[in-house]
């Protein structure tokens, strides 16, 4: 039996970063300079991209389940530890929500505006229109119950999957976990949309996107696979997970590349229809961003379009732990950009900085989402022992 | 010139893999494998060098890309350009967000035809193309493995490679 041993050197990173993240919220809660409203926006903007990560990695798991894939047998046990971050940034985006109601009653200083003052019609129509959806004990109710659902299922999946490795007769616990994957997939593809409009779309409160919750899902898938690769790659260098080669890099490098691109297409194809029709309650999204998040916005579309289209478009790249590696880092830190303005122009507004805070708590939870997922991956074999696509996993190449 | 060809036909894709395994090790080259379904891995064992069809298809979707660009900038920049909702028209620059979709369709239309037809010519699977297939039950649950010959030791050699590795029929041919 292989284990990971979480070693005492990559224990103490992960402090390190833990004690940056923080070192920066002391110094945000101190700093005059920095209001509630920046403080907490960047709360849920780590707390919202860790959380899309987890979740990515859990559709991916319950993906690979329901299309019955074979080659992802290898890689399970990382995109399984991946997804148990889950619950913590499930916390830091309901604390996010619970301030916010707690401050609207008195302060507009806050990351939901709509929640000041929100529902009374003579202060902004369009959100008391949109009250029987919007209101503040649905959305904290609907939380609650989505992101309880969301953990005890993928809590379900993995423990049967580790299970299969403790018996013989493996093969209804198998079948098991097919079963919860589809159910899964079903209620995460429903409730993923409206999780996606409460905790990201709500806080342009007067606008409103149909397309959004796909982008944010693809965003989520993306991402959760980028992270499997990191540490899939981290694994291999520590000299574990002796099955997986440069054929399943491949695949994941696929992954990669294809929602990178399906990434574009849906960003461009919102950002086309709301050029082309020029509507004035649809236009101001991106105009916010365009005028004064410029630098962000178009560094950010170019780099996660274009990167890698350009780079991992080869096959003999997708097949190398160094390219997969930065393309996968620099991906990685331009979807959080993305994120970043996601959340920042309908919360702090124009006046926007990315100071020591907004770095130190990222590096922060850098730090504790790296702590959760090497711990949950020291817990159990590395490698899988019995599974029914095991053999195919082992040979396969293309 | 004349070619002599050792034909030797399997029942079992596995046999078939341990033939060409074998043969390929002896040094002979393999000419063609026939075969009812792909089997996994036999090109390999060949020795055939990787499709080059993807450079292809990066060719055809530039050509696709450029051809698409050049039309819709001389038609509606160049020629006369059309006001379409007030929209800025008078570069390249100003109307590429509403070209996109075009650039994208060009550019899948030219790539994958251009990869189907260039497939179908490389491989000669025309209309009319009379097949090269040599015995009609490789269509069926036969395997065969074509191997060049070039003297009457490589004759005795082949036919006791393929029959040691279970051929269930050996054929020496002369085209």
């Amino acid at each position: 039996m292989n284990y990971y041993t979480f070693s005492s050197k990559a224990k103490t990173t992960t402090y390190v970063l833990m004690g940056l993240g923080l070192i920066a919220i002391v110094f945000g809660l101190l700093n005059g300079d920095i209001s509630s409203t920046r403080f907490w926006a960047n709360f849920l903007l780590e707390g919202a991209f860790f959380t899309f990560i987890s979740l990515g990695a859990i559709f991916f798991m319950s993906l690979q389940y329901v299309a019955m894939a074979g080659w992802s047998v290898v890689v399970k046990r990382v995109y399984e530890a991946v997804g148990r971050f889950l619950p913590f940034g499930l916390i830091t985006i309901f604390l996010v929500l619970i301030v916010s109601v707690i401050r609207s009653k008195t302060s507009n200083d806050i990351v939901y505006h709509w929640m000041h003052k929100g529902t009374d019609p003579l202060y902004d129509e369009l959100v008391a229109k949109k009250s029987m959806w919007m209101n503040i004990p649905f959305v904290l109710f609907r939380t609650v119950i989505v992101g309880g659902i969301w953990v005890y299922m993928a809590n379900v999946m993995r423990k049967r999957s580790i299970e299969m490795d403790l018996t013989n007769d493996y093969l209804p616990l198998h079948y098991k976990n097919l079963m919860t994957s589809a159910f899964y997939i079903i209620f995460f593809g429903i409730t993923e949309q409206f999780m996606a409009w409460d905790w990201i779309m709500a806080i342009d409160a007067n606008w409103h996107s149909t397309l959004f919750g796909w982008y944010i899902f693809d965003d989520m898938w993306l991402t959760g696979v980028i992270v499997t690769v990191l540490f899939t790659i981290y694994l291999r260098r520590k000299g574990l997970l002796k099955n997986v080669n440069a054929n399943h890099m491949h695949n994941l490098g696929l992954w990669m590349f294809a929602l990178s691109i399906l990434w574009g297409y849906l960003w461009f194809f919102q950002f086309m229809f709301y050029w082309y029709t020029n509507i004035p309650d649809e236009v101001v999204y991106f105009q916010a961003r365009i005028d004064h998040y410029r630098c962000i916005f178009w560094i950010m579309f170019c780099v996660n379009l274009l990167l890698p289209l350009i780079v991992l478009m080869t096959r003999d790249t997708k097949r190398n732990d160094k390219y997969l590696v930065i393309i996968g880092s620099i991906l990685l830190i331009t979807h959080w950009l993305d994120a970043y303005i996601w959340i920042m122009p309908g919360s702090i507004g124009v006046e926007w900085h990315i100071g020591f805070y907004e770095i130190g708590l990222a590096l922060g939870f850098i730090g504790f989402f790296t702590y959760v997922v090497l711990s949950s991956l020291a817990k159990v074999p590395i490698e899988v022992k019995n599974h029914p696509y095991l053999e195919e996993s082992v040979h396969h190449h293309n | 010139m004349s070619h002599t060809y050792v034909h030797a036909l399997y029942n079992d894709d596995d046999r078939l893999k341990e033939g060409a395994t074998k043969v390929r090790g002896l040094g002979y080259s393999i000419k063609e494998v026939f075969s009812p379904f792909p089997v996994h891995g036999i090109d390999k064992i060949m020795g055939l060098n990787r499709t080059r069809i993807s450079i292809c298809c990066f060719i055809y979707g530039c050509t696709g890309f450029s051809l698409a660009l050049w039309m819709i900038s001389y038609m509606s920049v160049y020629d006369w350009p059309i006001d379409i909702g007030g929209k800025p028209n008078f570069t390249i620059y100003h109307n590429l967000p509403s070209w996109i979709p075009i650039l994208f369709e060009s550019t899948v239309l030219c790539s994958a035809h251009g990869m189907a037809i260039t497939f179908l010519l490389r491989s000669w699977l025309l209309p009319g193309v009379s097949p090269k297939n040599p015995d009609p039950r490789t269509t069926d649950d036969h395997f065969l493995m074509v191997m060049p010959a070039y003297s009457e030791g490589d004759i005795t050699k082949l036919t006791a490679a393929a029959k040691e590795t279970g051929a269930v029929e050996i054929k020496t041919v002369h085209a």
